[in-house]
């Protein structure tokens, strides 16, 4: 969250913001970050900053993968990787990584 | 810290980085920068009793569009790119605390021991038992403490490696903080990613820690020998492992007996020649 709130900072700082009301993530299912934890950090990192009291607001993204035998894309299912029509195991993750600040709102 | 837990709050921690010399005791204390003033200027104009109801929609919009850990992303390639340099085979370890890392390493320094010189960067939160244990294989080794922080980051890597004499080694092998979670997210410029599950955690581990175990390169179950006492069901964890990372070759092993290491040891030295076959600088 640091390295986030740092990028939010400094995006602000550029634009000669001096308040962040909302920032928007996209947080893939398998980034590994879970948004009630990222909420707990960026309340204890963002106070005392232009960012304090701003809304987080988290776009989910499901994991999906390529099925090279099918040639289709299909959603992680319960066995994650495997392919709901041949079974088969795909190595080929096409979303659900993602880590990104994708907008601020600031006066 | 860590964006994903939260972990290293409150403030910040001193990362320290340790290399001693295992021939020659010295006695000198470290010069861990405990001591550095703190600089708490509270005198900032801001108030905090204004609230804010921030009406969302209302305000100026900035697109961004950037990864969150593009810092790290950018100093990792920079350390991949020092790796590929030198020709040096570079395996970051990843898997929960207790797993077997440390015993698993020193194995694997000990028996390629003639075929790869091997050094070793080791993190933990505290303590440098681990480098210890590790420098009874013989290898150099140093150790990173993270303080709070669960996991490593490149520029850590980077730091430590100025201490690691890099002089004729083929193979850096880095163990990472034991945890599931937060290493998952941090390249740190290695050519691969093992990650260990040992026999005694459950065989549906890697289906409870998706994230980590997709991003593995090479899967190890450890701890083989206790195989039987655990009633370990191999189908089932080749099964789960498999769905996570099915290209990732498998090697199943005891590090304390020594049964399978033969393999894991071959595969290690094929990689290594793979990797100076690349690379027309190394020497």
């Amino acid at each position: 969250m640091q390295s986030a709130l740092d990028q939010v900072l400094e995006k602000a700082r550029q634009a000669g913001a001096s308040r962040v009301h909302a920032i928007r993530l996209r947080i893939g299912a398998l980034s590994g970050v879970v948004p009630d934890a990222l909420q707990f950090a960026f309340e204890a990192l963002a106070d005392g900053t232009p960012a304090q009291g701003a809304q987080l607001l988290i776009e989910d993204v499901p994991a999906r993968f390529w099925c090279a035998t099918c040639r289709h894309e299909f959603a992680a299912t319960r066995m994650f990787a495997e392919c709901p029509d041949c079974h088969r195991p795909s190595a080929e993750l096409r979303a659900g990584r993602e880590m990104e600040l994708t907008s601020l709102e600031v006066d | 810290m860590c964006q994903e837990c939260g972990c290293g709050l409150p403030g910040e921690n001193p990362v320290g980085i340790s290399a001693h010399h295992h021939d020659h005791d010295h006695d000198h204390d470290h010069g861990h920068n405990h001591g550095h003033d703190h600089h708490h200027d509270h005198d900032h104009p801001h108030s905090h009793t204004h609230s804010h109801e921030a009406a969302v929609g209302q305000h100026r919009v900035l697109e961004v569009r950037q990864a969150i850990l593009e810092k790290n992303d950018r100093l990792a390639e920079r350390n991949r790119g020092f790796f590929h340099a030198r020709g040096l085979l570079v395996l970051n370890v990843l898997s929960s605390p207790g797993s077997g890392k440390t015993t698993f390493i020193r194995e694997t320094v000990r028996l390629l021991e003639k075929r790869l010189k091997t050094g070793v960067i080791v993190g933990d939160l505290a303590t440098d038992n681990d480098a210890q244990r590790l420098r009874e294989s013989g290898a150099p080794v140093v150790q990173i403490t993270t303080g709070t922080v669960c996991h490593l980051e490149a520029e850590m890597v980077a730091r430590a490696l100025k201490q690691l004499d890099l002089k004729g080694l083929d193979l850096l092998i880095i163990e990472n903080v034991g945890n599931l979670i937060c290493p998952a997210s941090y390249d740190l410029g290695e050519d691969l990613r093992v990650v260990l599950l040992s026999v005694t955690e459950g065989e549906d581990k890697p289906l409870k820690y998706p994230p980590l175990f997709q991003s593995a390169g090479v899967a190890v179950v450890s701890k083989m020998d206790l195989a039987t006492a655990c009633d370990y069901n191999r189908e089932a964890a080749l099964a789960s492992l498999r769905c996570l990372a099915p290209n990732a070759p498998v090697f199943e092993l005891s590090a304390k007996t020594g049964k399978g290491m033969d393999a894991w040891c071959e595969f290690l030295i094929q990689q290594h020649k793979a990797i100076k076959a690349r690379d027309p600088l190394g020497v």
